[in-house]
């Protein structure tokens, strides 16, 4: 029976701590139920690596998902942040609601290729078009593991299930459809490259409005066999960073050292900068068309094109293209809000 | 009908058949507000078709001096403007009726009657001759109708006048045109015709504490008031009108006066999928908010509201109801989704309901609603209806208690999170049924997950069963004990009744009416409204101690007495009378489905309500009149 775990909370005392004195025990939440070898797992351990860096404080986090093996992580991390486990494909309208709401605390979604992709593609679309404030991170496995192994709408064309049938219809790029409708932060990386993960998590959390991450994730139970497109061993053959990113934040920039080949960087809304690395020639991550233009190309000669592919600060998230106060709306009192009965007594003389 | 003497002074209805998107609309609306502000009890019904131009309209009228508002089909008068329309039109006016039409061309011999009188007025003509351009032109003549009814039905001038004046107040040029339009209309009328009519008015008092509003503005305002900060939706009629009230309301009342933003935030969703995760993401995180919908929305809806019901997420969703199925007549008011409401979504669910009568029960169970749905945390319905919503009541004035007190339920504060050795979401410390609940952001202590999985008292995942019934038998009782914080039923009795009539919502104006003309036959018939789901103990009761109960609504199936039956366990003694054709329920059909099973218990004797089951006679006079029905249910 699957149950939770609780993890015991051993300290060591040499552990390192962040800036608010915190470990990254503490950005850890109950254990993994998930197989053992599972990519998901992977990337909840970026997640809480990219929060422990960047000094959040966990309860000032709201952890959101929708239904599938990758929507179970949320447990798996930022044990005193809430979490919200919503029906399958709608996660993106509790990030709107809850962002209208409070639109101080960070939120990250996490969702998978089926709950994605399918169901939720709809809300997808519409979270990034309404560039709600939120890091989505697209746990992408090619299949539905939790109900064992149907193909998803990422499948590739001629990619195999486990039992050998062979998909015929194309998929849906996640990467492509977000460059596509607008999306002012997309990336693509892979569970098993967790020095490029972590940067671009850390700058798509804090990115100003909607963060796509696509993170190639492979389903060891059901689709890491050889002739799926997204095992292990494929994703790693056709591997392709186009662009390397770091992270550095408002504080550390002066003092940092950038590696051989940093290119420009790209200032982000609150101080911090993303600096590009590797950048493969003439690529620009601020250049929606030559991005998709790119991108497409690579992948339609089978490359896994990863890297923070591309990037746009200047754009209005959700707040500001409705114009609501700076002060999150649970936190005004409700007498600001009710106009009192002067106010309606004025009012019903129009209606007479 | 009831109260239809020879006077017909502030006694009538009538009915005027326009063309849609012509502009009839503000016409009609000078008419019915001039009614109103002479003080005498009006009531008006907007017919109007699911399309944006070139359809049939109707306006229809009533005015009661004995203060009856439902809608009657029984038209003293028409005027008809639209001449795919006019032959239908004609042939509904009552016999010794009117019929005011447009004579620049001539009428048709087979619409002419015997039994009516056609007052002809060359309204097109006269508009050709006196304005240019033909917007102007169709405009004026429906103004011109205000005029020619102003002297037929001795509508005060200064009144109509005024009205005109506060209207065009910034527009001195279309006041001048409004002016000679009326005043047309006005001459024309008392130069050919013996005005005023028999059918007539005359100033009364009795709209001193009145305003003139639709149900969905006073939803909207009953938002306002209840501090509800976010509002997610997507539009359908008959539930856009109340979102845009709401967004209008806000830009007046909810500015931060130093920054000018909003203090509020109104999302446009991609559906209503989308509209009511929203909600619940919003209310999860401490905001009120609601969405307003239809009985389609709430179809698409229904995963997330079982969600918010296991979850237990406070949500206020008003279903502003039409006519269903699937997309039905999308314009047409009925009572069809008491079923879907009340135990919306898979698995075993309940939901509080609230069933508002009028405007002024919108405006007071909007602020009761986000009360109960935080207070039980758990969605909680408005059910309206379009002609609730949509058409225009005189009402109680809306007023507001300055020192009402919002009850946000159980929240933990920061102080209170950290006082406790450890928070665990669904433990249950004083057996109300209700746990206390923390807002994300507040203290790391107060960390939980939110899931629609099987969970535990701690709020951990589970399968086991005992963790499983503890939580959902615990929600069963909250549910079953808000009963007592819901609207109580109204209940007017009548000495000597033994015969009871039930009913909810809109349909309370036409069962009141039809009760009061029972009695003076003699028939004496106590009523109860019903005003919230689950029901009051009182339901039991009453249903116990009538030896005969009629459940008066507008659906086909007989929703409420199904629930009733469900609910209550009372069933053999419920007749179900039901109207569904979509206009809003008259009080000839309420008479219609009880008369006969009245008349057949004074045949057979008393008691005759607890035998067999077979159909009761039904007549069915007028082609909207087509659903109603009334049958013996349950019994046997
Ligand atoms: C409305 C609804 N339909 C179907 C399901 C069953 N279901 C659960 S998870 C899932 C697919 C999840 O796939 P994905 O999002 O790719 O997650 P993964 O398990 O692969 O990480 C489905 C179809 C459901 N929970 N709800
Ligand atoms: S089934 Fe696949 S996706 Fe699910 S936990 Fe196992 S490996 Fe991961
Ligand atoms: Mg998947």
């Amino acid at each position: 029976m699957v149950q939770h775990i609780t993890k015991p909370t051993i300290r060591h005392p040499g552990m390192r701590r962040n800036a608010l004195g915190l470990t990254r025990r503490d950005y850890e939440g109950s254990m993994s139920t998930l197989c053992a070898g599972c990519g998901h797992d992977s990337i909840t351990s970026a997640i809480i690596q990219a929060f422990f860096e960047l000094d959040i404080p966990p309860h000032r986090a709201a952890k959101l998902s929708g239904i599938g093996c990758s929507s179970k992580t949320p447990t798996y991390f930022l044990g005193e942040s809430h979490g919200f486990n919503a029906v399958h494909g709608r996660m993106p309208a509790i990030a709107s609601g809850a962002s209208a709401a409070n639109r101080d605390l960070i939120y990250i979604g996490v969702s998978g290729d089926g709950d994605s992709l399918s169901i939720g593609l709809g809300q997808l679309c519409h979270a990034i078009r309404r560039n709600v404030n939120l890091l989505y991170v697209l746990e992408n496995n090619g299949v539905y593991g939790l109900t064992k192994g149907q193909f998803s709408a990422s499948a590739d064309v001629g990619t195999k299930s486990k039992r050998g049938v062979e998909n015929r219809q194309r998929p849906i790029d996640p990467v492509l459809l977000a460059l596509s409708i607008g999306a002012s932060f997309v990336a693509r990386s892979f569970s098993g490259d967790k020095a490029q993960l972590v940067p671009i998590l850390k700058a798509g959390l804090r990115h100003k409005g909607f963060a796509l991450v696509d993170v190639i994730s492979p389903c060891v139970t059901f689709n890491d066999h050889e002739s799926s497109t997204k095992s292990y061993v494929h994703t790693r053959e056709h591997y392709r960073e186009v662009v390397g990113a770091d992270f550095v934040p408002p504080a550390e920039e002066i003092t940092a050292e950038y590696a051989a080949g940093a290119t420009e960087g790209i200032r982000m809304h609150d101080g911090s900068l993303v600096r590009f690395h590797k950048v493969e020639k003439d690529y620009d991550p601020t250049d929606r068309e030559a991005v998709y233009a790119y991108v497409s190309e690579l992948q339609n000669e089978g490359e896994v094109v990863t890297g923070l592919l591309f990037i746009e600060e200047s754009t209005e998230d959700m707040h500001d293209g409705l114009g609501t106060v700076d002060t999150p709306l649970v936190e005004l009192p409700i007498d600001r809000l009710v106009p009192g009965s002067g106010e309606l007594a004025a009012l019903m003389r129009q209606f007479r | 009908m009831a109260g239809r003497g020879l006077d017909r002074t502030n006694d009538f209805a009538f009915k005027i058949g326009t063309v849609n998107g012509t502009g009839s609309a503000s016409a009609n609306g000078l008419i019915m507000q001039s009614i109103f502000r002479m003080g005498i009890p009006v009531s008006g019904k907007n017919i109007f078709p699911s399309n944006i131009q070139g359809l049939p309209t109707w306006y229809e009228i009533r005015v009661s001096r004995d203060a009856h508002t439902a809608r009657t089909p029984h038209f003293d008068l028409v005027v008809t403007l639209n001449p795919a329309s006019e032959q239908r039109d004609i042939a509904e006016v009552q016999p010794g009726g009117y019929v005011v039409h447009d004579s620049s061309w001539p009428l048709e011999e087979d619409r002419r009657r015997d039994d009516v009188t056609f007052l002809g007025v060359p309204m097109g003509q006269m508009c050709v001759e006196a304005f240019e351009g033909a917007r102007e032109r169709i405009l004026m003549r429906n103004i011109l109708y205000v005029g020619i009814l102003t002297a037929l039905l001795d509508i005060e001038t200064d009144v109509v006048k005024g009205l005109l004046r506060e209207m065009f107040e910034h527009k001195p040029k279309l006041l001048d045109s409004n002016y000679l339009a009326v005043k047309m209309g006005y001459d024309y009328a008392k130069e050919h015709f013996d005005c005023p009519l028999p059918l007539r008015l005359a100033r009364m008092d009795a709209n001193a504490d009145c305003v003139l509003m639709d149900g969905n503005t006073a939803a909207a305002l009953g938002c306002v008031y209840a501090g509800a900060t976010v509002a997610a939706w997507y539009p359908i009629t008959p539930a856009t009108s109340l979102m845009d009230r709401f967004t209008a309301f806000c830009e007046r009342y909810r500015k931060d006066p130093e920054s000018g933003k909003n203090l509020f935030c109104v999302l446009q969703a991609e559906d209503e999928l989308a509209a009511i995760g929203m909600v619940l993401g919003a209310t999860w995180a401490g905001a009120r908010a609601f969405t307003p919908t239809s009985g389609p929305g709430i179809s698409l809806m229904s995963e997330f509201i079982g969600f918010g019901y296991y979850a237990e997420i406070p949500a206020v969703i008003f279903d502003v109801q039409r006519t269903g199925p699937s997309t039905g007549m999308p314009t047409r008011t009925q009572q069809c989704d008491l079923l879907l409401c009340a135990y919306a979504s898979h698995g075993d669910t309940k939901h509080i309901l609230l069933f508002p009568k009028d405007p002024n029960e919108c405006f007071e169970m909007a602020v009761t609603a986000f009360d109960l749905a935080e207070r039980f945390q758990t969605p909680v319905f408005v059910l309206s209806d379009l002609d609730i919503g949509m058409n225009d009541w005189a009402c109680r004035r809306l007023e507001w208690d300055d020192a009402y007190v919002h009850d946000r339920g159980k929240v933990l504060s920061a102080e209170e999170i950290r006082s406790l050795d450890a928070f665990y979401r669904y433990v249950d410390p004083d057996g109300d049924g209700i746990a206390a609940r923390t807002l994300p952001g507040v203290d790391p202590k107060g960390a939980y997950f939110t899931r629609g999985s099987g969970h535990t008292r701690l709020g951990r995942y589970t399968e086991d069963a005992s963790e499983y019934l503890e939580v959902v038998d615990r929600i069963a009782r909250k549910i079953e004990g808000s009963v007592r914080n819901l609207p109580e039923p109204e209940v007017v009795e009548r000495r000597g009744a033994r015969v009871g009539i039930v009913a909810l919502g809109s349909s309370d104006g036409a069962v009141r009416e039809a009760i009061e003309s029972l009695a003076e036959q003699g028939v004496p018939l106590d009523y109860m409204r019903i005003r919230a789901f689950p029901f009051h103990e009182s339901v039991d009761r009453f249903l116990a101690e009538h030896e005969l109960v009629f459940v008066v609504e507008q659906n086909r199936d007989a929703q409420l007495r199904s629930l009733l039956s469900l609910e209550t366990g009372a069933n053999r003694r419920l007749v179900s009378v039901r109207y569904y054709g979509g206009q809003p329920l008259s009080a000839h059909h309420v008479l219609e489905g009880v008369l006969p099973e009245l008349e057949r218990r004074a045949v057979d004797g008393e008691g005759a309500g607890e035998r067999g089951a077979r159909e009761a006679g039904r007549d069915t006079a007028a082609p909207e009149d087509a659903g109603a029905s009334s049958s013996r249910v349950g019994a046997g």
